[in-house]
């Protein structure tokens, strides 16, 4: 008997299905690395191996850093860039903070509206911004005569560059100081409320320090936005010269790609550091709150209540005006001398300009991004988080799926450029197709997206896999029948955020577009360089609208979801 | 008898289940009679065996060189602070960790580096791990709809199952619609529906309200006890440990410090460690006078421990209730007899517990249990004097 209890030593018999998960696991790994790795980190190292080449692809060292700082052009561009980052920062951060505490910390009406119209100006191009401005306040704006009270001879240049920045980082920075100042537990101000505080020492002392990291998390997304935006000096930055220019006359008018790979490493510096700030910060705002805090909610206070429902109203009318001014130019003649209704910049306009597939190529390109994106990053973030085997893969993949975050759109298309119109590449057949525009963009808004999958991820149980693990479910079932289903309205607000930024954006596509595959918000720059601002007013129109459709469709696609799925989705599970 | 039944519930297994068992384990069971008079019994095949398992995590040690055989039908629970390896050690069974070194054999089988998927058990966690978008019917035939079984039998399995934890009627609804002690049975259903020879219950009840923990207690030892199934749990809590388990693992930083029945670890403790996790113990530095007599301050303490040198010194174990009292005799003319003050009383319910200065134990406080009625016969209460006779064949004697 005891022979027959031993231990019969030997491998474990594993069945080959085991084998095909095992392999499923790890193959989805190193799927996910090496497509961050191909599309990603080889870019971006073909760019910075130019930057010491010359023209003809020999070593120069730093020769070509030290002949571009020795160019007067680069101390003016490189200090033209942080006073318009700064100068937007400082404009920017205080308003979303104000607005943020109206909605959190005070008994405004409404508020579910406030917070939409904040939110609209992520629907359109930051170009539509730049050229509302040009429509109100240019050289043929209504508002034209006002400039003088506020000290400004024009809005062109520097004044103009702030003004349409703001509008496009405003919901950026609202974003996160709303989520900052939902962060607080009401206990704190009952405990200063026993302690007869006054509400400005509540403010201060409570408050503003638990907003603290929010408000430098959002200062450096604005400043980071800033330092490479592209279309908005393109558009009305006459000849205030930044980096983001430079970088484009360099590559596109030039063909001067060390010079271009040069500019856009100086450029990678102070995104880089904003993003190492923003990092450090925000792993320091999770420690702020504990589970158990109770949440706030404010009190009616007459005086506060009616000046921020006064701020709010202001803000959310101008912001409303700038993006209606652009619709409105585009339904009129000629601005603003003939104010009669007109189709025709929708219709001659493109066509004259050439650049009448641009729309239907964006919404192309959008769709793919939001298929393939949101099924790319979801399944990258299981595989990162939920599975087993290849583990010295993981802090790699973590590493290379927040770097987007820190690489501006403008460098990384010129690394792009480098890497993929290579000759030697067996894949510059991508090269001016729309499939590379749909990868630049995916992995250009790659980190946003993985945050929102590894947090819908987060509220699963992590047990998940090791109970199907235990009754011999292959873990690619349970992802399809249960985690899918449960993430859904999270991979839905993924493709959302995909579909919005791949009408909208132009930094990375601006050096991968050909003829063929013309982008909608690359096109408003052409319409603008030759004059046709109707036009360019229209395509930014056509663009608000189709993200702006695509949203409440989506909305109305979760909404439709959880209804559907309130059975289960009622309540969490008791802990 | 644990063996005998568990021949039966493997016959069950056979009769229900579709998997063939592995061909290894039905020799034996056919071989396992008559069944053999004690569990412990060295002849007796383990359902699962543990050979030198060793983890470590970068240079911290998780466990450290864990031997333990399991018998057949058996509840073990691993007991032990949090960090001390318990759970690892259960994940390292259940294939979700790999050890450092060391074998894993179950039922006779070297499942050593075997995917979980490749092992035969079926699991509960402290954060039941239901699958939240199927419904309860959904979840306990999880395992089963993968073996390819016929729908009817299928249904016909998932109601027994429901039935057997007490849940008939819950098939359609949702986890959410369920108490935590509610889901917590539908995933111990979910755990066995497949039948498996061992079932490993990672902190079952610690998530539920009190209440409901004592009641599910209960229920998972009479559903083991019904089905003769093999389990381990893993537990911080002594007191579900030893009210629930055949036996007791207790462990501490990676090392299994005692197994025993319940009575054995929380009487006999093998090390200050056992005895000072299990329950109230008084410690009492001590010196040995010789032939099982230990000095306390300035008095003796006779026990029936030898085999200690004389002048060496120690530290005395013993429980606040190992103690005689008035209510049982005459205590002053019994050997270990002492008095003391009454410093503090705690008053916790069905008892109390008395912080006394004894008289000769120079300022060493010793705790001394009194229950509710002897609290009041006695007297006791602070400023009071109370005479006591130690049990000195309680006391257990460690190095100091």
């Amino acid at each position: 008997m005891t022979a027959i209890a031993a231990p019969q030593p030997g491998p474990a018999p594993r069945s080959w299905a085991l084998t095909s998960e095992t392999i499923a696991a790890r193959g989805g790994l190193i799927l996910v690395a090496s497509g961050l790795f191909v599309f990603l980190a080889a870019p971006l190292a073909a760019l910075l191996m130019r930057s010491f080449e010359d023209k003809a692809g020999g070593f120069v060292g730093l020769a070509n850093f030290a002949q571009y700082f020795a160019s007067p052009a680069f101390a003016r561009s490189a200090g033209n860039t942080l006073w318009f980052a700064t100068l937007t920062t400082l404009l920017t951060v205080p308003l979303a903070f104000t607005f943020a505490y109206a909605i959190q910390r005070s008994c405004v009406p409404l508020k579910w509206l406030w917070r939409n119209i904040a939110l609209v100006p992520i629907l359109a191009p930051s170009l539509l911004s730049a050229l509302s401005f040009i429509y109100l306040f240019g050289n043929q704006g209504v508002f034209k005569g006002l400039l003088p009270y506020f000290g400004l001879t024009t809005i062109y240049g520097l004044p103009g560059m702030v003004l349409a920045m703001t509008f496009s980082a405003f919901p950026h920075a609202v974003m996160i100081m709303l989520a900052s100042l939902s962060l607080s537990d009401a206990r704190l101000y009952e405990a200063a409320d026993s302690m007869a505080t006054s509400e400005w020492r509540k403010f201060a002392t409570i408050t503003f320090p638990g907003a603290r990291y929010g408000l430098i998390s959002a200062a450096m997304v604005v400043f980071t936005m800033a330092v490479s935006e592209f279309g908005v000096p393109k558009v009305i930055g006459a000849n205030y010269s930044v980096l983001a220019i430079d970088i484009y006359k360099q590559v596109i008018g030039q063909q001067n790609f060390q010079i271009g790979a040069v500019v856009g490493l100086i450029l990678l510096v102070p995104a880089l550091v904003a993003f190492c700030i923003d990092y450090a910060v925000r792993v320091r705002q999770k420690a702020l709150l504990s589970a158990r805090s109770v949440p706030y909610a404010p009190r009616p206070s007459r005086g506060r209540d009616r000046a921020m429902l006064a701020f709010v109203l202001l803000l959310s009318t101008a912001m409303l005006a700038v993006i209606g001014m652009a619709v409105l130019g585009s339904f009129v003649k000629v601005w603003p001398y003939d104010l009669s209704f007109t189709l025709n910049h929708y219709t001659y306009g493109f066509e004259e300009a050439g650049v009448e597939n641009a729309y239907r190529n964006s919404l192309t390109m959008a769709a793919w991004c939001a298929v393939i994106g949101a099924a790319v990053t979801f399944a990258g973030a299981y595989w990162l988080e939920k599975t087993r085997g290849a583990d010295f893969l993981r802090p790699v993949v973590r590493l290379l799926a927040m770097m987007p975050m820190a690489i501006p759109g403008l460098v990384l298309g010129i690394g792009y450029i480098l890497f993929f119109n290579a000759p030697w590449n067996p894949l510059n057949l991508l090269y001016g197709t729309m499939a590379i525009l749909v990868l630049s963009t995916v992995v250009h808004f790659y980190s946003s997206s993985h945050l929102t999958a590894l947090t819908a991820l987060k509220q699963l149980d992590n047990e998940f896999e090791s109970v199907s693990a235990s009754l011999k479910v292959p873990f690619y079932k349970t992802f399809w029948r249960v985690t899918v289903p449960v993430c859904l309205p999270s991979i839905i607000d993924i493709s959302r955020y995909y579909f919005v930024n791949a009408m909208t954006t132009i930094s990375a596509v601006v050096f991968l577009y050909s003829p063929k595959t013309m982008l909608a918000a690359i096109s408003i720059v052409q319409l603008d360089e030759a004059g046709a601002i109707g036009s360019a007013a229209a395509m930014a129109s056509l663009i608000v609208v189709t993200s702006g459709i695509v949203t409440l469709l989506s909305f109305a696609a979760e909404g439709w979801l959880l209804r559907r799925t309130q059975g289960w989705r009622r309540s969490a599970p008791v802990r | 008898m644990p063996w005998h039944a568990t021949t039966e519930y493997l016959a069950g297994l056979e009769r229900r289940l579709t998997p063939p068992l592995d061909p290894a384990l039905r020799g034996v069971a056919a071989l396992a009679t008559p069944p053999p008079s004690s569990m412990t019994d060295t002849i007796v095949p383990a359902a699962l065996r543990i050979e030198g398992i060793h983890k470590a995590f970068g240079t911290f040690v998780a466990l450290q060189s864990i031997d333990l055989a399991i018998h057949p039908g058996e509840l073990v629970c691993f007991l032990g602070p949090s960090g001390c390896g318990k759970t690892t050690l259960l994940r390292i069974i259940a294939g979700l960790e790999t050890q450092t070194s060391g074998r894993v054999i179950q039922n006779g089988r070297d499942v050593s580096n075997a995917p979980p998927a490749a092992r035969d058990y079926g699991i509960v966690f402290q954060s039941y791990a239901l699958f939240p978008n199927l419904t309860i019917r959904e979840n306990v035939a999880y395992g089963l709809v993968n073996r390819r079984r016929d729908r009817a039998t299928i249904e016909a399995r998932v109601a027994e199952l429901l039935t057997l934890v007490g849940l008939p009627s819950s098939g359609p609804k949702y986890p959410a619609q369920l108490s935590g002690g509610q889901q917590q049975r539908i995933a111990l259903a979910r755990a066995l529906a497949t039948a498996p020879s061992l079932l490993l219950l990672d902190e079952p009840l610690s998530a539920l309200d009190a209440k409901e923990r004592d009641r599910l207690r209960g229920e998972i030892r009479m559903l083991q006890k019904r089905l003769k199934v093999t389990t381990i749990m893993v537990t911080h809590d002594q007191e579900e440990a030893l009210s629930m388990a055949d036996r007791v693992v207790v462990m501490n930083h990676g090392v299994i410090e005692q197994i025993g029945t319940p009575l054995d670890v929380y009487e006999r403790p093998a090390t200050p460690f056992v005895a000072d996790f299990l329950g109230k113990v008084n410690v009492l530095k001590a010196t040995c006078v010789g032939s099982g007599r230990y000095r306390v301050g300035s008095i003796e303490i006779a026990t029936p421990t030898n085999g200690i040198a004389t002048g060496e010194a120690v530290r005395l174990y013993l429980r606040p209730e190992d103690r005689l009292l008035a209510d049982s005799g005459p205590v002053e003319s019994m050997p270990n007899a002492f008095a003391g003050t009454v410093r503090h009383v705690d008053f916790l319910g069905t008892y109390c517990l008395a912080s006394l200065d004894v008289d000769g134990f120079d300022g060493q406080r010793m705790i001394v249990y009194f229950s509710l009625n002897q609290t009041h016969e006695l007297g006791v209460r602070e400023g009071a004097r109370v005479a006591f006779a130690l049990r000195g064949e309680r006391v257990r004697v460690f190095g100091a």
